[in-house]
């Protein structure tokens, strides 16, 4: 069970916003997945070592030579709101 | 120019080897094709004349990519309306080297939002219809992809599968669908849904084609670091038999599955009845765990893309919003409004469930534990197959449903992939071949059936040979009303 306050907390956390309804309609929804998963408290998983990933990855070393990367004029080209050469965003004071 | 359409890819580019097609004819019938899409199945398609002529392995044949791959100039939008207009630049690696062996993007077809969803209904640019019957889903979220290869409107596609989204629509539009095993292709320029899931692979007519897409596919990037691609390469079908190889069918994906309708299970056990006549052993066998990979994948699949969608906040790239004014972080409220406007409800529900279960005194009872049921899982394959050389199951547990039919249920939609999950939780490789026609529960038209073959990791040669032997055995040759006969 989720509750509309842990709702509004987890929508703060992740940058959402949510209006009335849609918190009430979230609280119900993922109260009724979370069920299901709660599923997996039946299983004695004691001992049992978490997968993060399923191939053995190996460290992948280079020589550390320079090289170009990306010219800034083609990584900014696509912003919203390029301004010398930077991503311009607005105040997080005010 | 209809004939040109019913061809395999590996058939039309034998054909252009030999001088009997034109390079530039055949990229040009389905750019016609696709400019007549009623399906809603692309976003993006390339103009008749503008193929640059036959080149490499695949002579210029066309393909259709789905729109969560990177194309420098062409606009990539992941099915949503935050990066709306986004022109990459660069471009996939999977899309590079499908370039380099010859072929040429047809088109950008379309897709559940970031890959999340299971019927196309969560596209930010409108659903795509199942060519079969254009009031029912094609699937998701590689719908697009599937649809254009049903309908002949592509002779083939990639995609990618996280929890199912290449092998459940290719069920539900009658087509083969290929998921490789973790690591098998480079995920550079694939836009990310669930890092330690996600992969690329092709939609095709037949086993044949996607080999062929596969071999060319595969290999390590240096681009992502966990792309390792297949040992000894990928080799090209052949078996038209199944004799000393021994066929395992698990209990809780066929049997006792959720959800089974009956027609999907009567085409079931006829395919594997085939499967024993073309000289296989078949047995059940147990995945004791698999029943709860849903349950594991609805934790895992959201937490990582809850982090992997943070990037979303209107200052690198896509939408932004502007900030209310009055408020204490003009920069916050510009990120909050943004994402608001511009993920949609489904991306907005796994975020926060997501972030749910990752936040501080949740994670070990949610992520925690759906990382050792993880574990289980791929215990469970390794176990099986110290028996067997594959397990068969049905690919989904129903044929295609009706638009609609469970987008109010987001649990309902979850089920859809319930025979489809455990394989990526365990980064294994599977296939779906269209196994037969059948109806839903109640009644209704004849639709596709899939039948899916799992294998062992990087066993992909071994899996399209028993792929192709079987898809020869059934013979599926049935075609959507209104594709060209």
């Amino acid at each position: 069970m989720i509750d509309r306050d842990q709702v509004l907390h987890v929508a703060r956390l992740a940058r959402l916003e949510l209006t009335e309804a849609e918190l009430e309609k979230m609280a119900d929804e993922l109260s009724g997945i979370l069920d299901h998963v709660e599923r997996m408290n039946e299983l004695d998983l004691d001992g049992v070592e978490p997968t993060t990933h399923v191939v053995q990855l190996e460290n992948v070393l280079r020589a550390d030579t320079p090289r170009p990367s990306w010219p800034r004029e083609k990584i900014l080209e696509p912003a919203p709101d390029p301004d010398e050469g930077a991503f311009r965003v607005p105040s997080p004071q005010a | 120019m209809s004939d040109v359409l019913e061809l395999t890819a590996a058939e039309a580019i034998d054909r252009i080897t030999k001088g009997e097609l034109g390079s530039d004819e055949y990229f040009d019938a389905y750019a016609e094709a696709a400019a007549g899409d009623e399906l809603g199945a692309y976003l993006w398609r390339a103009k008749p004349g503008t193929s640059d002529g036959a080149t490499g392995e695949l002579n210029g044949a066309p393909i259709a990519v789905k729109d969560i791959f990177c194309t420098e100039g062409i606009e990539t939008t992941a099915g949503s309306r935050i990066l709306e207009g986004y022109r990459p630049p660069y471009t996939a690696t999977a899309v590079r080297r499908l370039a380099a062996a010859g072929a040429q993007v047809l088109g950008k077809t379309n897709m559940d939002e970031f890959a999340m969803g299971s019927s196309n209904e969560n596209s930010g640019y409108g659903l795509v219809r199942n060519p079969w019957d254009l009031e029912r889903v094609p699937g998701g979220s590689s719908g697009g992809s599937a649809a254009v290869v049903a309908a002949r409107l592509a002779p083939w596609a990639i995609g990618t599968d996280t929890g199912g989204s290449i092998r459940q629509p290719a069920s539900l539009c009658g087509v083969v669908g290929l998921k490789p095993t973790y690591g098998a292709i480079s995920r550079y320029g694939m836009i990310a849904f669930a890092s330690s899931l996600d992969q690329c692979g092709p939609l095709t007519r037949d086993v044949m084609d996607a080999a062929i897409l596969l071999r060319v596919m595969e290999g390590r990037d240096h681009c992502d670091s966990t792309s390792v691609g297949i040992e000894g390469g990928v080799e090209l079908p052949s078996r038209t038999d199944l004799k000393g190889l021994r066929f395992g069918v698990p209990r809780e994906l066929a049997s006792e599955a959720e959800g089974i309708e009956e027609g999907v299970r009567e085409v079931f056990e006829r395919n594997v009845a085939l499967i024993q006549e073309l000289g296989a052993e078949v047995d059940e066998c147990e995945l004791p765990h698999s029943a709860h990979g849903i349950s594991a994948y609805y934790v895992l699949a959201p937490a990582e893309a809850s982090a992997n969608l943070a990037r979303y906040d209107g200052v690198r790239y896509g939408l932004r919003e502007g900030a209310s004014s009055g408020t204490d972080s003009e920069l916050a409220s510009m990120y909050e409004r943004t994402r608001t406007a511009g993920f949609g409800p489904e991306v907005k529900r796994r975020i926060m469930l997501g972030t749910y279960a990752l936040s501080s005194g949740y994670y070990d009872a949610y992520y925690g534990r759906a990382q050792r049921v993880r574990t289980k899982i791929a215990e469970d394959f390794a176990t099986a197959f110290e028996r067997f050389d594959y397990l068969v199951t049905p690919t989904s547990p129903t044929v295609a449903f009706e638009l609609g039919a469970r987008a109010e249920n987001p649990l309902a939609m979850y089920m859809s992939d319930y025979c489809t999950v455990p394989m990526p939780l365990a980064g294994l490789p599977a296939i779906s071949i269209p196994a037969g026609l059948a109806q839903p529960d109640g009644g209704g038209p004849e639709l596709p059936v899939g039948l899916q073959l799992v294998s062992p990791a990087f066993g992909e040669s071994g899996l399209l040979d028993a792929a192709h032997a079987i898809e020869g055995a059934i013979g599926f040759d049935a075609r959507p009303v209104g594709a060209a006969a």
